[in-house]
């Protein structure tokens, strides 16, 4: 037990998994849910896919051996499932008939979002607007290396592409987003 | 112009990371919940007043009284020693949980007693058993599990009851007859016994006068004062007595329903 302070993350975890798995929560649910934000619909989709992605994260840790779990890159796993949920965000979200749809960018449903003033909301939308414009791969690259804060390594390991590729992308994105604002900035 | 650019892409990823925001607190509980490691609870009407109800799959995992200022998942885990987070009791639980706030008796409702000692749990099961209106000294229930010396033991076991009112932990009192003490104080505990119609200032003053057992000068019969059998003697074939040696010198017998002499 003295060395639990010290210990790393996955090794708490594969001491005592259910001991140390909130802890795992804290540290990665912003983090997740601020990513997820921006590559899904609305704020009440990105709760549901923050929520399965934990969700699922435990789960599939009870079944890992605690060997697996210490060598675990925590944060690139979690959005390899995250990425995975994203994607069938908008299929299960047609699934629940009868719930009242949130128009994309809305900025609403996050009950922290409700106490931003009304300029930080606006420039919400827009930015929302601009990154929904991107082709996917480039949004989830940009969006995970900007919003998220993921190294690219990790992003290489969470999307499964190269740390070329990734960096690629995220220089692309970044390119049309400034090249967006010229544009609106320039009638 | 190379400057210009990264100057420009700079103010993009500050606006960028600036979309990096909090999480609502509830996701984190809904996957504590979700994934067991936290009870939810929710709040329901009991006998005196709102109740904080935590549940799992298992079943109940903890009852505790709402009273404004307190926080329900801190009074909760210290009750049974777990996370608890907001949530909604289904309804088919809710139900069940109403009929037995209603009836007064357990029935089938699913109590979490899995963290207990095999004693609490003994101790919990017997208290069940006691029928709605009627009060058991803590040495009764110790003599019904067989276990007669743990008066005490029984005493903080009711004290640590992770369910009270479910479990109803209020209907045992002290061994001179008198309704003692409770985990959430004595109002709430004449309360709960009030509302099952119990006269607790009739059953405190026969403990001040030191009276234990009742019985009927027609059946020759004696219960504890609050046994449904004993409750309805009429005054005129009511006795009084002090001891379990002097109903029985007197010839009288012990009622077979609230078997006064395990008290």
């Amino acid at each position: 037990m003295t060395s639990s302070l010290a210990a790393s993350l996955p090794e708490r975890l594969a001491a005592d998994l259910d001991g140390a798995f909130p802890a795992l929560v804290r540290a990665h649910v912003d983090g997740i849910y601020s990513g997820v934000r921006r590559l899904v619909p609305t704020a009440a989709d990105a709760e549901d896919v923050t929520q399965e992605t934990l969700v699922r994260a435990y789960r599939a840790l009870t079944g890992y051996d605690p060997a697996r779990i210490a060598e675990l890159r925590v944060r690139a796993w979690l959005w390899t499932i995250a990425l995975n949920l994203c994607r069938n965000a908008a299929r299960r979200r047609s699934r629940r008939v009868g719930e009242v749809s949130l128009a994309e960018g809305d900025g609403a449903a996050a009950p922290d979002d409700v106490a931003a003033d009304a300029i930080g909301v606006l420039a919400e939308v827009e930015w929302s607007r601009r990154l929904a414009r991107l082709p996917a791969p480039l949004r989830t690259a940009v969006v995970l290396r900007h919003v998220a804060d993921l190294p690219y390594a990790e992003i290489a390991a969470a999307t499964d592409r190269p740390v070329g590729t990734v960096k690629a992308d995220v220089h692309r994105a970044l390119d049309r987003l400034r090249r967006m604002l010229e544009e609106e900035a320039s009638p | 112009m190379t400057a210009n650019i990264s100057a420009a892409d700079a103010a993009v990823t500050a606006a960028l990371a600036a979309l990096r925001t909090r999480a609502p607190s509830t996701i984190t509980d809904r996957v504590l919940a979700d994934a067991g490691l936290a009870d939810r609870y929710d709040v329901v009407d009991g006998p005196t007043g709102p109740l904080w109800v935590s549940f799992a799959e298992r079943g109940i995992t903890g009852v505790a009284p709402a009273r404004p200022g307190e926080d329900p998942a801190q009074l909760l885990a210290g009750r049974h020693g777990r996370r608890a987070v907001p949530g909604r009791l289904p309804a088919r639980l809710r139900s069940s949980v109403e009929r037995v706030l209603r009836t007064g008796r357990l029935g089938g409702l699913r109590v979490d007693l899995s963290h207990l000692t095999d004693f609490q749990r003994a101790v919990l099961a017997k208290t069940a058993q006691i029928p709605p209106g009627q009060i058991r000294p803590y040495g009764w229930v110790a003599r019904e599990i067989g276990q007669p010396a743990a008066v005490r033991a029984v005493g903080s076991a009711l004290n640590r009851n992770p369910v009270p009112v479910l479990v109803p932990c209020h209907r045992v009192g002290r061994s001179d007859g008198a309704i003692g003490e409770y985990a959430f104080g004595r109002p709430m505990k004449r309360a709960l016994l009030a509302a099952e119609g119990v006269d607790t200032d009739q059953v405190e003053a026969m403990a001040e006068r030191r009276v234990r057992f009742v019985g009927s000068d027609t059946t020759d019969i004696y219960c504890l004062p609050t046994c449904h059998h004993g409750r309805r003697v009429t005054e005129r074939h009511r006795v009084e007595f002090h001891s379990r040696e002097e109903a029985e010198a007197e010839g009288y017998r012990a009622c077979k329903v609230c078997r006064p002499a395990a008290a």
